[in-house]
C-alpha cells in the first residue's frame, strides 16, 4: 500500500516515521482481509444497506424545531470571524 | 441488597408506591458511580449533581422508566452536555441538539446521570482505544471491559445505573455485555433511530439497550424503538409489545448451533458454557439443531473492509473547522481504520476490496436466511475468550480484529442479537452467549433470553469492588 498517497486522500498529515510505523500494521490487516479476493462472487449483487427501504423523502418544508441560530451553528468552532466559520484561503492573491 | 440491584419492574413499582423517591434513587446512583469511577474509569462525564437532583425532584411518573437513573455511551449527542465519542477530536464539543434516543428517554422520565467511556468512534472491542484512559473490568481490574460500549457495561455491572444505551456496529454492545456479565441487545438495523448518534459505519450502526436482565431490556426497548422522521433508515415496522409475551417459554422452539463457531479458536471453557446453555434450553423444551454459517470464514474480511470504508467517509467531517479539534488528534487505531477504508475505496482497489466485500455481504445474508429456514434462533458464543488483559489487544492490530469474529456477521446482515450471561470461568471471569434471530425478531429473542434467566441466576451475580 502506498501509505503516503492514501494518507493524502484521507486528509491525514503524518510524519515519515508515523507512516513507516503505520505501514506495518496496515499490511498485517490487508493480509488478514486479502483472502476475500479468492471468494467466488460471480453474479452476486452487492449489498449496501439492509433496510429494504427506497426513496425515503420528507416534505419540502422547513422544520423550525431543528433550525439552529447562526450563533448556535458556530458555537463549537475555534475560529470564527464576524459570525462566520473561518477557513484557510483556497485561492491565493498573486 | 442496594436499591439499584432491583429490576426495572420492581423499582418502578416502588417509585409509584412512594416507597422510594426519584431523588433517593438518583443520589444512590450518582454516589455509586462516583465511588466506582476511580477503579473502573467507566465515565467520561458524570452530570452535575444538582442538575440531576433537580430533574429527579420534578420528574412525572408516566412510564416504567420514569425516575430511573441511566447512562449513555458517549456517542450520543446531548444538548449542552459534552459529547466526545472518547476522542480528543471532540473533547470540548458541546452539541446544539440531542439524539432522538436521548429525547425519547427524557420524555419517558429517565434521569441521565453520566456519559460513558468507549473505544473512540466505536473503533475497538476493548475500550482501550480511548483518549480518556482505558475502562477496567469490574470483575478483574487488570482486564478490559470489552467494547466499544465498555463504560456502559461496567456501569451496569457495578449497579451504578439502571440501564444504559449503547451502540453496536460489529459487536460493541454484545462483547462488553458478555465480558462484564450484563445483558445487551443489538437490535435489527433501523429498529431504533440513529439520529444524533455519532456515526461509525452508517449501514451497520445500531442503537440498543444494556441492562442487568432481559426483562429490563424489554422495558427500555419499548420506549426507544420506532420510526423517526429524522433518520430515513429507521423502520416503519410497528413496535412490538416486548413484555406481553415474554413469559411464554421456549417449548418447541428450534435453536440452531452453528458448527463453524465451535472451532479451535474458541476457548474450551467458553465452549463448555455455551454447550451447557444449549442443554438448559433443551430442558426447557427447545430443540437444538445443527446449522451451518460457512461465510464466517470471510466475516472479518467483510467487516474490516466495509466498516472502515464507511468510517473513512464518516470521519471526513472532522476537519477542525465547524467543530472539534483537528485530524492530528485521531489515535493509531482510528488512523488505521481510516487508511484501510480509504484504500478499499480508492481507484484501482474498489472492485477488488469494497465491491467484493459488498457481494460477500449478500452471501452472509443468504447464509443466515438459509440457517433460519431450519431454526428459529441461533445460539453461539459472543467472544472466543473471556475478557483479555489490558494491553493485550490494543498492541496487536490483528488480534484486536479477530476478537470480534463471532459478532461481526450480525451487523452486515442487519439482524438482531441478544447477549446474556451464561456462566463463569474457573478464574471467575464472566462469559456471555448470543442469540441471533431473523430481522425484527426482538420479541422472540427477548422471550428466549427471559426464559433462560428464569432458571439461571448468572445475570444476578455482580462484582465485588
Amino acid at each position: 500500500m502506498d501509505v503516503t498517497s492514501i494518507a493524502k486522500l484521507a486528509n491525514l498529515t503524518l510524519t515519515p516515521s508515523e507512516l513507516t510505523q503505520l505501514e506495518t500494521g496496515l499490511n498485517q490487516v490487508l493480509e488478514l482481509v486479502n483472502h476475500i479476493r479468492e471468494l467466488n462472487t460471480v453474479g452476486i449483487e452487492p449489498t449496501s444497506q439492509v433496510t429494504g427501504l427506497t426513496n425515503v423523502t420528507r416534505d419540502d418544508e422547513i422544520d423550525q424545531s431543528r433550525v439552529l441560530t447562526q450563533a448556535q451553528a458556530i458555537s463549537n468552532s475555534q475560529s470564527v470571524h464576524n459570525g462566520y466559520f473561518e477557513v484557510n484561503a483556497i485561492f491565493q492573491d498573486q | 441488597m442496594n436499591l439499584l440491584d432491583s429490576s426495572i419492574r420492581v423499582l418502578s413499582q416502588k417509585l409509584r408506591s412512594k416507597e422510594v423517591s426519584p431523588v433517593e434513587l438518583a443520589s444512590a446512583s450518582l454516589a455509586a458511580a462516583k465511588s466506582h469511577q476511580p477503579k473502573t474509569n467507566a465515565y467520561i462525564t458524570l452530570l452535575d449533581e444538582n442538575a440531576v437532583l433537580d430533574q429527579a425532584k420534578t420528574v412525572k411518573l408516566t412510564t416504567p422508566l420514569s425516575g430511573l437513573p441511566y447512562v449513555l455511551k458517549d456517542t450520543f449527542l446531548t444538548q449542552g452536555v459534552k459529547t466526545t465519542s472518547a476522542s480528543n477530536v471532540l473533547k470540548n464539543y458541546s452539541p446544539q441538539y440531542s439524539a432522538t434516543v436521548v429525547n425519547k428517554l427524557s420524555q419517558a422520565g429517565g434521569i441521565m446521570i453520566g456519559k460513558c467511556n468507549q473505544d473512540a468512534w466505536g473503533h475497538g472491542g476493548s475500550t482501550e482505544n480511548t483518549d480518556f484512559g482505558c475502562a477496567k473490568n469490574p470483575w478483574d481490574l487488570k482486564r478490559v471491559t470489552g467494547g466499544s460500549s465498555g463504560g456502559p457495561a461496567a456501569s451496569i455491572a457495578c449497579r451504578d445505573s439502571m440501564f444504559a444505551i449503547g451502540e453496536d456496529t460489529g459487536g460493541s454492545i454484545r462483547n462488553p455485555a458478555g465480558w462484564c456479565n450484563i445483558s445487551g441487545l443489538k437490535v435489527t438495523y433501523g429498529r431504533v433511530s440513529r439520529y444524533g448518534c455519532i456515526a461509525y459505519a452508517s449501514s451497520f450502526d445500531t442503537v440498543g439497550p444494556m441492562a442487568k436482565s432481559v426483562e429490563d431490556l424489554a422495558f427500555v426497548l419499548g420506549e426507544i424503538a420506532g420510526i423517526d422522521p429524522y433518520d430515513a433508515t429507521s423502520s416503519p415496522q410497528p413496535v412490538g409489545d416486548y413484555l406481553s409475551g415474554i413469559n411464554q417459554g421456549v417449548k418447541n422452539l428450534k435453536i440452531g448451533l452453528p458448527k463453524e463457531f465451535f472451532n479451535d479458536g474458541l476457548d474450551p471453557q467458553v465452549k463448555n458454557l455455551i454447550v451447557k446453555a444449549a442443554s438448559e434450553y433443551e430442558k426447557l423444551g427447545a430443540r437444538i439443531v445443527d446449522v451451518s454459517l460457512p461465510m464466517i470464514k470471510y466475516a472479518i474480511s467483510v467487516y474490516y473492509l466495509l466498516a472502515p470504508s464507511e468510517t473513512s467517509s464518516n470521519l471526513g467531517r472532522y476537519d477542525g473547522i465547524r467543530y472539534g479539534n483537528g485530524r492530528e488528534n485521531f489515535t493509531q487505531e482510528t488512523i488505521r481504520r481510516i487508511m484501510v477504508g480509504t484504500y478499499a475505496l480508492s481507484a484501482g482497489y474498489y472492485d477488488a476490496y469494497y465491491k467484493k466485500a459488498q457481494q460477500a455481504r449478500t452471501l452472509i445474508i443468504n447464509d443466515f436466511q438459509k440457517a433460519f429456514s431450519s431454526c428459529d434462533l441461533i445460539l453461539s458464543p459472543i467472544s472466543p475468550t473471556p475478557a483479555t488483559l489490558i494491553g493485550e489487544l490494543i498492541s496487536d492490530p490483528v488480534k484486536n480484529l479477530l476478537a470480534d469474529i463471532y459478532t461481526v456477521t450480525t451487523n452486515p446482515a442487519g439482524i438482531p442479537s441478544l447477549a446474556i450471561p451464561c456462566g463463569f470461568t474457573g478464574q471467575k471471569l464472566p462469559v456471555g452467549m448470543q442469540l441471533q434471530g431473523p430481522m425484527f425478531s426482538e420479541s422472540l429473542l427477548l422471550k428466549a433470553g427471559y426464559t433462560y434467566q428464569q432458571v439461571t441466576n448468572w445475570h444476578e451475580s455482580k462484582p465485588t469492588l
